[in-house]
């Protein structure tokens, strides 16, 4: 097969991949879950809260009720991308787990769709903990306004599934755990603080508008907003699709680059 | 028509301009243990991930369970059982989940698994450190554990890279009992080394593999007698000690000399070589052993094995 197929050869393979995931974090979840239990809620108190006073937005709503869908959209991200960049690149070069299970019926492109998978979940795991949390905090803070809110749970399978291709794709041309900090410094951290998490976009000059259409993150804060405050626009099936043709192209990009490094 | 367990025809592979197998050509027989032994850099561990199909061959034929590995790759790994050169085991489980996720992978149930684990644990000795973790085994038995691993899923077919390399000799002993134990039960075995007396101890034939290519095959006994003579006589001497021992055995009936580094071998049958000990003034520099399949590469190449 060539390394720029665009079909993947898939089968279950990539299941027992994320399978092996899921036992390895049942085996550790207690170092892996309790200790991120509070970041979240810090973050809520303290820019939602302590910032959030300060601020007054033009549409009226109190500032912890704006930051709220862009927080989920946030650690959802940082999620993903710590399972798929460095997670995946310890097991790519320093434990050998995909040349282990290379040697079984498992393909490379199950492998590394089973990462994407494992990334997507504690995507997702992590979004909805945050959703759980403002819902607990609603009869104070009024974050989550409407039931669509829900759906915030299924969709957040799309940015899951976006940010771990982009991760993997950096970790497939990775050639030392050092270069992360190129990624998260001038990958994500700007996706971060540019992402429309922290403040509006619609009254910033067109440019910074226009910048801002082409960060990942600002399309997933768009869609949580509108779910958890009950305002469907039909711009944001143009988000959807944003992340759906962007997940399609960094997929394609992922298998490739680790299809390159693994198969001699 | 493919009727060996592994058949390579005019197998290659390169890497770029450098042709790490060059042409090689071989079948194993079903229920034999086949070795492939050849110093480091001669293609071997190429061979082997070619027949694993983690890596393509670049030319030639490959059949392994009468299947082409370039177009059947998920069917002939569910054949093999794989045991790489280095312990790629999965640290973040424990022994037993080593095993068992390992035989996810070929798609057993956790009910088939279970009793084939216990029964690998049990025949390498792992039972006792089955909670433990892989990063708390000794050398020996993270090499056992990964032999283990490779027999879950009951491969017809068992590939082994340099199954012993980094062990101490009594972890070493421990390991060829296990394999000399499954070769009983009649797996067919397919391995590399560059440990002549691992080749002769456990393989039925070989090939001898340097630079990519073969340099003869064989059933260890044979190419032994074949090559080295049943009796090798080696000489310890600086240059200058040896100049005028050389010009008198030169020609003589029966032995063939090969000078190495600061030995002087002298290979042929017993009389033969015991004649041109009798040459040597200081017994303490001559000394007389049986031949091996060091000796076999040594009088093709000219040069040692483990260099």
């Amino acid at each position: 097969m060539s390394a720029f197929a665009v079909r993947p050869d898939l089968s279950i393979g990539a299941w027992r991949v994320w399978q092996r995931h899921r036992d390895v974090l049942l085996t550790l979840w207690k170092s892996e879950f309790v200790a991120q239990l509070a970041e979240p809620v810090i973050v809520i108190f303290a820019l939602g809260l302590g910032l959030g006073q300060f601020v007054e937005l033009s549409s009226g709503e109190d500032y912890v009720v704006f930051l709220a869908p862009g927080l989920i959209a946030m650690f959802a991200m940082f999620a993903a991308v710590f399972e798929c960049s460095w997670g995946s690149y310890v097991r790519l070069e320093m434990q050998g787990t995909y040349r282990a299970i290379m040697a079984t019926p498992v393909s490379v492109d199950d492998i590394i769709t089973g990462e994407l998978l494992w990334g997507t979940t504690r995507a997702m795991i992590t979004g909805s903990y945050i959703l759980l949390v403002a819902v607990l905090l609603n009869p104070w803070f009024h974050m989550v306004e409407s039931p669509l809110a829900i759906l915030v749970v299924p969709l957040l399978f799309l940015p899951g599934m976006l940010f771990s291709c982009i991760s993997l794709c950096f970790a497939s041309v990775a050639r030392a755990m050092s270069q992360f900090s190129y990624f998260f410094n001038l990958v994500i951290n700007p996706m971060f603080w540019f992402g429309g998490a922290f403040f509006p976009f619609d009254e910033l000059p067109e440019w910074a508008q226009v910048l801002g259409w082409f960060i990942p993150l600002t399309h997933v804060v768009d869609i949580n907003r509108g779910l958890m405050q009950g305002e469907l626009h039909w711009s944001l099936l143009g988000d959807l699709a944003w992340i759906i043709a962007a997940t399609a192209i960094f997929y394609w990009l992922a298998l490739v680059g680790m299809r390159r490094r693994l198969i001699e | 028509m493919h009727q060996f367990p592994v058949e390579a025809r005019g197998l290659v592979k390169t890497y770029g301009s450098f042709r790490a197998v060059d042409g090689v050509s071989f079948a194993v027989r079903e229920g034999e243990c086949f070795g492939i032994l050849g110093p480091n850099g001669a293609g071997k561990s190429t061979t082997i991930k070619m027949i694993s199909c983690v890596s393509p061959p670049s030319g030639g034929e490959l059949y392994v369970g009468g299947m082409d590995v370039r177009k059947k790759a998920r069917e002939v790994k569910s054949i093999l059982g794989i045991v790489p050169q280095d312990d790629n085991l999965d640290p973040d489980l424990s022994v037993r989940q080593n095993l068992l996720v390992y035989a996810r992978y070929y798609n057993l149930s956790k009910r088939e698994a279970m009793p084939a684990v216990d029964e690998a644990l049990d025949l390498f000795q792992l039972t006792e450190k089955a909670d433990a973790r892989v990063d708390d085994l000794s050398g020996g038995m993270k090499r056992r554990l990964v032999i283990a691993r490779a027999l879950v899923h009951n491969p017809r077919i068992v590939v082994l890279d340099e199954p012993t390399t980094g062990l101490d000799p009594q972890a070493r002993h421990l390991v060829w009992q296990k394999l000399r134990l499954l070769k009983s039960r009649g797996v067919t075995m397919l391995l590399t080394t560059h440990y002549m007396d691992e080749a002769a101890h456990l393989c039925d034939r070989l090939i001898i593999v340097h630079r990519g290519r073969i340099l003869t095959e064989g059933e260890p006994r044979a190419l032994i007698s074949e090559f080295a003579g049943d009796q090798v006589l080696e000489l310890r001497m600086s240059p200058g000690e040896r100049a005028p021992l050389l010009a008198e055995i030169q020609g003589a009936p029966g032995v063939a000399i090969e000078e190495v580094e600061d030995i002087v071998y002298v290979f042929g049958a017993p009389e033969a070589t015991q004649k041109v000990a009798e040459h040597v003034n200081d017994p303490s520099k001559a000394f007389l052993r049986p031949g091996n399949l060091e000796d076999v590469f040594l009088r093709l190449t000219g040069r040692g094995l483990l260099d």
